[in-house]
């Protein structure tokens, strides 16, 4: 019984994490991109006149977003057009299930891992249901009965799968480094130091492999300099005949899909919730000394290094979406199929010899 | 691939250029947060409705008609500027003045801004100086149309 319940408080908790980080992504974004480009940012939004640097601009969106008139054109194909946004939001929230925020919690005995669900096959299902959430673009696009739409349909399906390879075997190296795929082993396995001092996490022995996973990862994330489906100012793209909410639920899943993939960069390349030298009984660091701590507090300084972590991934996707113009389409396809991919093959190559060397 | 690594240079120098405008104006921001007036702010945003610029000298704001120094219109209602209307938004009609010297002055004189294209021709076309686009209005926005057709009485202030 209070293994059900322990199970439902972490779901409500990670679910609330993800959706509110994502919501306040918006109010970052904005932010970010303003103080890039010498300017404020919206800051009008308030309560009563308490205006807290426009931190309530995220709910008055929703708001206006709430109270939009939900239009269904009279071509479109209604059941699919309305699932279609649903289809695209749910399997990329539930990929935040397999994602650790912190060693197993122990409390009177019992072992709490802060993780919804461990499962063996934690990396495949991740990328797994990521795959699936192209058929949100798809659906809306062909769903639409629009000519936009379909174009950006079409561009969405296309970038998306050529760039799922490329995501898929650049990650090959690494679980060849930490012969797993549940992401609390490959976690585990970070933590051991290479020549008694650094930290063996995923970017210092796979550099290569991470630096293919983040093109890749930003081009599933479909943001600006891979934002070929949405295209905004040629076409308008695979939502363009929704409004409302709907509309709502693609931007925000857009980015959902920026903090997961911060989440996973964090956790295959960076440690996940490690700090460097912090062990289960507190810091050892490689000069000599040590400053133990408790139980309670290595945790929370675990989930805080994991946040701090995703947080920072953040904003350097913003800071990304925010510098480079758009690729042209041949330019993005030359770029998944003639670099990345012959690249992440030479990663797998490279990593096997390595490996059998050492 | 060799062309494709001069171009990741470019990329990363671009990267360079945004995060240092970022790391900057977020120093300055934060120096301000804290209290400390700084001479460089973070950012050139003015905000709007409560901190407002002057009106530059040569902007082409709302008409008005001048007046002679017996308060009657200085227009003698020649019709240059209805002529001379690229977007035919002057309608004048004539009145008969007993002095010679001014002959004719407006009985209506209409300017329709929902038309008025703001390009000043009306003011260079006028021998008399009657119009001109100086009074440093911007705001013009109404709730009807109707509000935006001037008449005499709302040009001559």
């Amino acid at each position: 019984m209070s293994d059900i319940l322990i199970t439902l408080i972490k779901i409500i908790g990670a679910l609330i994490w993800f959706m509110l980080l994502s919501l306040y992504l918006t109010w970052v974004e904005r932010k970010e991109s303003a103080v890039m480009q010498d300017r404020i940012g919206a800051n009008r939004a308030n309560i009563f006149g308490i205006r807290i640097i426009g931190l309530f601009q995220p709910f008055a969106d929703a708001i206006k977003m709430f109270f939009k008139e939900d239009f269904t054109p009279s071509f479109s194909r209604r059941f699919l057009h309305n699932l279609a946004p649903f289809v695209s939001f749910f399997f990329v929230a539930v990929t935040i299930a397999a994602i650790p925020f912190g060693s197993p919690l122990r409390i009177g005995g019992k072992i709490i891992p802060l993780q919804v669900l461990d499962l063996d096959v934690g990396l495949l299902f991740v990328m797994a249901m990521l795959s699936i959430g192209i058929y949100g673009i798809l659906l809306s696009g062909w769903a639409s009965n629009n000519r936009w739409t379909l174009l950006g349909g079409l561009r969405g399906a296309a970038q998306l799968i050529s760039y799922e390879v490329a995501l898929g075997l650049s990650l090959i190296g690494l679980i060849m480094v930490f012969p797993s795929l549940r992401f609390s082993t490959l976690v585990q396995n970070q933590s051991e130091l290479i020549f008694g001092w650094l930290p063996k996490w995923g970017i210092f022995v796979q550099p290569l492999g991470f630096i293919i996973f983040l093109f890749a990862a930003i081009a599933e994330s479909k943001r600006v300099p891979f934002d070929l489906p949405e295209g905004e100012s040629e076409i308008v793209g695979f939502y363009t005949e929704y409004s409302g909410l709907k509309w709502g639920l693609y931007m925000f899943t857009d980015f959902m899909e920026v903090l997961i993939v911060s989440c996973l960069l964090t956790t295959l390349f960076f440690g996940g919730y490690h700090l460097p030298w912090l062990y289960a009984d507190g810091f050892h660091f490689p000069w000599g000394g040590q400053w133990l701590l408790p139980h309670g507090i290595v945790i929370m300084f675990q989930v805080l290094a994991f946040n701090l972590k995703v947080f920072f991934f953040c904003w350097w996707q913003i800071l990304i979406r925010w510098t480079y113009p758009r690729y042209r389409y041949d330019q993005l396809m030359d770029l998944g199929w003639k670099v990345l991919i012959p690249l992440s093959v030479i990663n797998i190559v490279i990593t096997a010899i390595l490996i059998k060397i050492l | 691939m060799i062309k494709a690594l001069g171009y990741f240079v470019e990329i990363i120098k671009g990267s360079i250029i945004t995060t240092r405008h970022f790391t900057v104006n977020m120093f300055f921001h934060t120096l301000r947060l804290f209290g400390l007036k700084t001479k460089r702010k973070g950012a050139v945003t003015i905000q709007y409705p409560e901190e407002r610029q002057e009106v530059a000298f040569r902007h082409r704001s709302l008409h008005r008609l001048m007046k002679r120094d017996d308060g009657t219109p200085r227009c003698v209602a020649c019709m240059l500027c209805a002529t001379v209307c690229p977007s035919e938004c002057i309608y004048v009609e004539a009145d008969e003045v007993s002095d010679p010297d001014i002959q004719k002055s407006p009985a209506v004189f209409i300017i329709d801004l929902t038309r008025c294209c703001f390009c000043g021709f009306c003011v260079e076309a006028c021998p008399e100086d009657a119009l001109r686009m100086d009074t440093s209005e911007i705001e013009l926005a109404r709730y009807s149309r109707k509000d935006l057709i001037l008449d005499i009485e709302s040009l001559l202030r």
